[in-house]
């Protein structure tokens, strides 16, 4: 079987949602598909309210998002085909790709796609970090969260970003305790707010420590921890254990790319960003003219950033189907202005850093 | 062992969902219909999931969604599924798959 | 040290606290919201617009404490649960601290907690005087505590 599309959109969390809402709004025939059970991304499994923009729904929680952009993609429901279970799994030339459901493979042939993979978990070395009862933070929050169902009893929480302070609050939420959290650097990660929250429920954060080893054969029994140094290294006669039944890994996140590198774009490591990922211009154009991105496939950022994003990347898609349109100028140049202003300030400058040099190397191919 | 499964949360709400029996190595056990298999090995407390072939290491789930084959397991005689994204349904036979397992004439 | 264990230090809290003179005059906010990140619900939340931002969203938030009528609207508003209101003028000896709530089970008016401190140490109990949980703050309870006015920056949560 085949399928036509004008625009196509892989991946729906907030970037691939608004990307596809945009786009057929404007009035382009689009296609989403996603290989999870339900759109929406990370959203759909994030209890708490959102940090961004109020102008772009933060304030409310991740779940009640999902279902915002679920509403708003419904209203262009004539032009927008959505399937879920679905995965794209590669680029032909001559603007077709394969995506595969269940067990059935089709052909989708398109004139503009839009990449919005998100992106995968970091893993991290230490002695028996395969034990059973050791998860990703995206793992513990999937089974907890879409699911239902505590990853353990006790668990400790590994790295202080902004995913592991958050997904500690929503294990202490789901009736876990959190025996502590470890982090290698001298000072917290992500948001102060998000730490001081886990903090005064009693969960201790031991910043400038790591993980040497976790305990047990058949599943998790505890961890040995230890104090580091500036250069990373253990403290001798610093270890310590903790008892826990599980051990929840939150050590960042690296772009999902592999439908970039098939689809020939030249990629960039960008270390603020997440690691490769594919260049592009300030339209979320690659260097595959039929191909945008959008969201965290393209630099580990925010909801709120990545909704922006995808709305150029669906107004730009349109445009190179449509021809130039005044709707779509001015949805491009209104997220523009609000990404700007997201991208101010002190916390946003290493992202600041990674955008400016991939749009600085998009300049010069 | 009190249960893992969440009663009460203070945000979310789980809907009632039809409860299933399925076999695991054998024994009878019950999970909810249309959750996946992992999930419902988890909550009675299973969070062995197979053996690594060459170095006999127990591995459980790791990303519940499908990317890193930690899960896979004989699933009705079909080797290397993946269990964190398979719904669970009636009379399942689960097993943990030895070695690379054997695929069925 | 806040960056380091999570733990505001007194010194930390110092700019946000809300002069004396303002505390004579009954419930205000406290905004414990000291890094520069981006994020404004607050801003949106306030109806006398007492919250602002310097230049814009990734400013940390500026309380006019002169315009906060203390109505503990900004709290469940906040991602961080970073606002507490505090009334000084409770009772002789005696303030209350307005805090979110979002966990089980939520508490009664009326009914004994035990209040922690920023690190989650026991300060001992406290009475619940009012808990504000309509549709519209979407599962944050607002919980008010009465207690002791020299403990009235220090307890910031409760186990019930
Ligand atoms: C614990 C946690 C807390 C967070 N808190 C906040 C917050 O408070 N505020 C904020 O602004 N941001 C927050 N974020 C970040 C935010 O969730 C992400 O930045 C955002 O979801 C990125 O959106 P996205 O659309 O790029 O990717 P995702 O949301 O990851 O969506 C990608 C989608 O693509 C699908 N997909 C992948 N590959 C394929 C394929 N080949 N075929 C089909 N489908 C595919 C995936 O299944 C998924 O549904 C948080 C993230 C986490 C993990
Ligand atoms: S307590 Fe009321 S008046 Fe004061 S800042 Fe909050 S919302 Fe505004
Ligand atoms: S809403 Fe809360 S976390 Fe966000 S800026 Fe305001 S006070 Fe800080
Ligand atoms: S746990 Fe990763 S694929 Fe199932």
């Amino acid at each position: 079987m085949s399928r036509n599309t004008e625009v196509f959109v892989i991946g729906g969390g907030p970037a691939g949602l608004s990307a596809a809402h945009v786009a057929a709004k404007l009035g382009a025939k689009t296609l989403l598909v996603d290989d999870s059970a339900r759109v929406g991304g990370q959203l759909i499994k994030q209890t708490h309210r959102f940090f961004g923009s109020s102008n772009r729904d933060a304030g409310i929680r991740g779940i009640t998002i999902a279902d915002k952009l679920q509403q708003d993609i419904s209203e262009v429901a004539d032009r927008l085909t959505v399937l879920e279970n679905t995965a794209a799994v590669g680029f032909y030339h001559n603007k077709e790709a394969g995506i595969l459901s269940q067990n059935a493979y089709e052909r989708v042939t398109y004139q503009a796609a839009i990449v919005c993979t998100g992106a995968t978990e970091n893993s991290l070395t230490f002695e028996n970090n395969d034990l059973p009862g050791i998860y990703g933070a995206g793992g513990v929050q999937t089974l907890m969260n879409v699911h239902g169902i505590k990853p353990g009893q006790k668990i400790l929480m590994v790295g202080s970003g902004n995913i592991g302070l958050i997904v500690s609050y929503q294990l202490i939420q789901a009736g876990v305790e959190v025996v502590g959290l470890v982090e290698g650097m001298p000072t917290i990660g992500g948001y102060l707010v998000h730490a001081s929250k886990i903090r005064r429920l009693g969960v201790p954060i031991h910043t400038s420590h790591t993980i040497l080893k976790a305990l047990g054969t058949e599943g998790v029994e505890g961890a040995v921890l230890c104090r580091v140094d500036e250069k990373f290294q253990p403290v001798p006669n610093t270890e310590f254990e903790i008892k826990c039944d599980c051990i929840c890994l939150a050590v960042g996140l690296t772009p999902l790319i592999d439908l970039f590198q098939q689809a020939q774009c030249r990629m960039v490591h960008v270390g603020e960003l997440g690691g490769l990922v594919p260049l592009h211009d300030s339209s979320m154009r690659t260097t595959n003219p039929d191909i945008f991105v959008a969201g965290d496939a393209s630099g580990i950022e925010e909801a709120t950033t990545a909704i922006l994003a995808g709305r150029i990347a669906g107004a730009r898609a349109y445009e190179t189907i449509h021809g130039k349109s005044a709707d779509a100028d001015a949805i491009v140049a209104e997220a523009r202005e609000e990404l700007r202003t997201l991208r101010s300030g002190s916390t946003g400058e290493r992202i600041r850093w990674g955008r400016e040099r991939v749009l600085k190397e998009a300049g010069e191919c | 062992m009190t249960s893992l499964r969440i009663e009460k949360h203070p945000v979310l709400n789980f809907p009632e969902r039809k409860t299933v029996k399925f076999y695991f190595e054998g024994k009878k056990y019950q999970g909810f219909e249309g959750e996946p298999i992992a999930a419902a090995l988890h909550a009675a407390g299973i969070k062995t999931l197979r053996h690594s072939p060459q170095k006999n290491r127990a591995r459980g789930f790791f990303c519940a969604i499908g990317r890193c084959s930690s899960c896979i397991m004989e699933v009705d005689g079909q080797i290397n599924t993946m269990t964190c994204i398979t719904p669970l349904k009636e009379g399942m036979q689960v097993k943990m798959q030895k070695g690379h397992g054997h695929i069925k004439p | 040290m806040l960056k380091n264990d999570g733990i505001i230090t007194p010194e930390e809290l110092t700019p946000v606290l809300p002069p004396l003179a303002r505390l004579e005059k009954g419930p205000v906010a406290i905004i414990e919201c000291l890094q520069d990140i981006p994020c404004d619900p607050c801003v949106s939340a306030c109806p006398t617009k007492a919250i602002k931002m310097k230049e814009g969203i990734t400013d940390k938030p500026l309380l006019d404490f002169a315009a906060c009528t203390g109505c503990g609207l900004c709290i469940p508003k906040c991602p961080g649960l970073a606002i507490f209101v505090i009334n000084m003028k409770h009772t002789a000896g005696m303030a209350t601290v307005s805090m979110s709530h979002e966990l089980l089970p939520v508490p009664e008016k009326g009914q004994e907690v035990t209040a922690l401190d920023r690190a989650g140490k026991v300060v001992g109990k406290v009475k619940v005087v009012r808990v504000i949980n309509p549709p519209a703050y979407d599962r944050t309870a607002v919980v008010t505590v009465e207690v002791p006015a020299d403990q009235v920056n220090n307890i910031r949560a409760i186990r019930v």
